[in-house]
């Protein structure tokens, strides 16, 4: 396991995140179990699994939003840049590593623009707001769709859209992380099919870690894949490698669709 | 395939694409024993059923690649179980090869007959022996998903290929070149043998996918070849 192959990503001494023997619990639930891996810097790591493999809650424990949840706690240590995260307040770390969600949650009452800059005016930070909003739904393809009716409720859009929006806002505060928590998974083929464009242009910037329950979507985006199941990491390789030889027969019954 | 998927119909599609593979491998199987019978017996008859029943083998492809494209669309297999449809795919083409190679044979043995034995005839039946049993071993490993008796397909081909090179040195040494018959006879045997060598490079591939199945790793051309 954590075994490296050939990967298309140059390979910097210390992974852009880095996770150490990470155990989460939700009350007595242990829902994921001494998992250590590291994501490279620029690049894109799937998590899939089964549901309730834990891969959600893995993902929120890495900008801290497990612990957010009543009765929740974890253990172990996540490094940003060799930086514990739980040593930094947590509303910088969230800067630092963005989230998207399954389901787009653009504020209902704000315009397109308002909901870009909807972060930045929640931390006061003070910056060229316009052209903040044409720079980020430029990176998610969105400028041209909206660009005349950016005073428009975010609303009007479409589910497509208010998911790139989603993720414009995330990249308004310039993050160095993207979270996504299955992202196309309640959008069509085609929104889906420019999420993943997205993705793929994104990652030349940022670090990308996306929890995807279609596993042709994690073969096409990301560069490396790990498999949860019942908490426990079971096996992290390239993409390429784990979706044509896995090593581990859990793997293999997971991927072909043999299990259960 | 020891665990079945979820899907019942995916599992009957990949039973259904590897119970054809092996059909079609018995009737390439078939047609090259049949061509060497043909060979040896100096019979024309066998020779041409050899020649009829290349159809079949054709259509075999047909429906095989059909198969195979049919499940790559609808399921978009991973792991073992796209690698078993790459291994269809590859070794189709390679039994489809085999026949047409079997066809060869037969048309020059009908040429052959027109002649006396040739004194290479051993030797050629010694070399259609071993190439008969090559792809015997190469459709074995695949029935049985064995990369070790794939590996010895591999490795005995270069007996075939020295095999092939002595007879058709002697046949050309052989001959009186200025007699018409006796080079056309030398002529005839060169191709039954270099027929029977091409067919052996195909149990090679075949052995190569078979082990490519089973433990994943290309082995085409690689020297020396990676073990294990």
């Amino acid at each position: 396991m954590n075994v490296a192959l050939s990967t298309p990503v140059a390979d910097t001494a210390r992974p852009k995140l880095e996770v150490q023997k990470l155990d989460a619990w939700f009350g007595n639930v242990h829902a994921v179990k001494d998992i250590s891996l590291g994501v490279d810097a620029r690049s894109v790591l799937a998590i899939i699994g089964p549901s309730g493999c834990g891969k959600s809650t893995f993902v929120r424990c890495l900008n801290r939003m497990h612990e957010l949840t009543p009765g929740a706690r974890s253990e172990g240590r996540v490094l940003l840049d060799g930086e514990d995260v739980y040593a930094v307040d947590p509303v910088y770390l969230r800067r630092r590593v963005g989230m998207v969600f399954q389901r787009p949650n653009v504020f209902p009452t704000m315009s397109i623009r308002d909901n870009v800059v909807a972060g930045l005016r929640l931390n006061r930070v003070r910056a060229d707001y316009e052209a903040i909003v044409e720079r980020t739904l430029t990176q998610t393809a969105l400028w041209d769709e909206v660009k005349d009716r950016l005073d428009a409720s975010a609303i009007a859009l479409s589910g497509g859209q208010q998911q790139r929006l989603c993720i414009a806002r995330a990249l308004a505060v310039e993050p160095e992380v993207l979270l996504m928590d299955e992202p196309a998974s309640a959008l069509d083929p085609i929104a889906t099919a420019k999420i993943e464009e997205l993705i793929d242009e994104l990652k030349q910037q940022y670090t990308i870690v996306i929890v995807t329950h279609n596993m042709q979507q994690a073969i096409r985006i990301s560069d490396k894949t790990a498999f949860f199941y019942m908490g426990v990491l079971i096996e992290h390789g390239t993409t390429q490698q784990l979706f044509t030889r896995p090593e581990r027969r859990e793997t293999e019954d997971y991927v072909t669709g043999k299990f259960g | 395939m020891d665990k079945g998927h979820t899907s019942r119909e995916f599992d009957r599609e990949l039973r259904t694409l590897r119970d054809r593979l092996l059909a079609m491998g018995g009737r390439a199987e078939e047609q090259i024993a049949r061509a060497v019978q043909a060979l040896v017996k100096r019979d024309d008859t066998i020779a041409q059923a050899v020649i009829d029943a290349d159809a079949t083998i054709d259509q075999d492809e047909i429906g095989i690649d059909e198969l195979a494209f049919l499940i790559l669309a609808r399921r978009q297999p991973v792991a073992s179980d796209l690698r078993f449809v790459m291994l269809a795919l590859k070794v189709v083409t390679d039994l489809e090869r085999i026949g047409d190679l079997a066809v060869n044979i037969a048309k020059r043995v009908r040429d052959l007959m027109r002649f006396p034995l040739s004194p290479m005839q051993d030797r050629i039946e010694l070399l259609a022996e071993r190439v008969l049993g090559a792809v015997q071993l190469a459709l074995d490993a695949f029935v049985h998903g064995d990369a070790e008796r794939a590996e010895k397909v591999i490795d005995g081909d270069v007996d075939i290929d020295a095999l092939n090179m002595h007879v058709i040195a002697d046949v050309i040494s052989g001959g009186d070149v200025n007699d018409a018959h006796t080079v056309a006879r030398a002529l005839a045997l060169s191709s039954v043998s270099r027929y029977l060598e091409r067919i052996g490079d195909h149990a090679t591939n075949i052995a190569e996918m078979v082990i490519y199945f089973v433990r994943g790793r290309d082995v085409r051309h690689h020297w020396p070849r990676p073990r294990g």
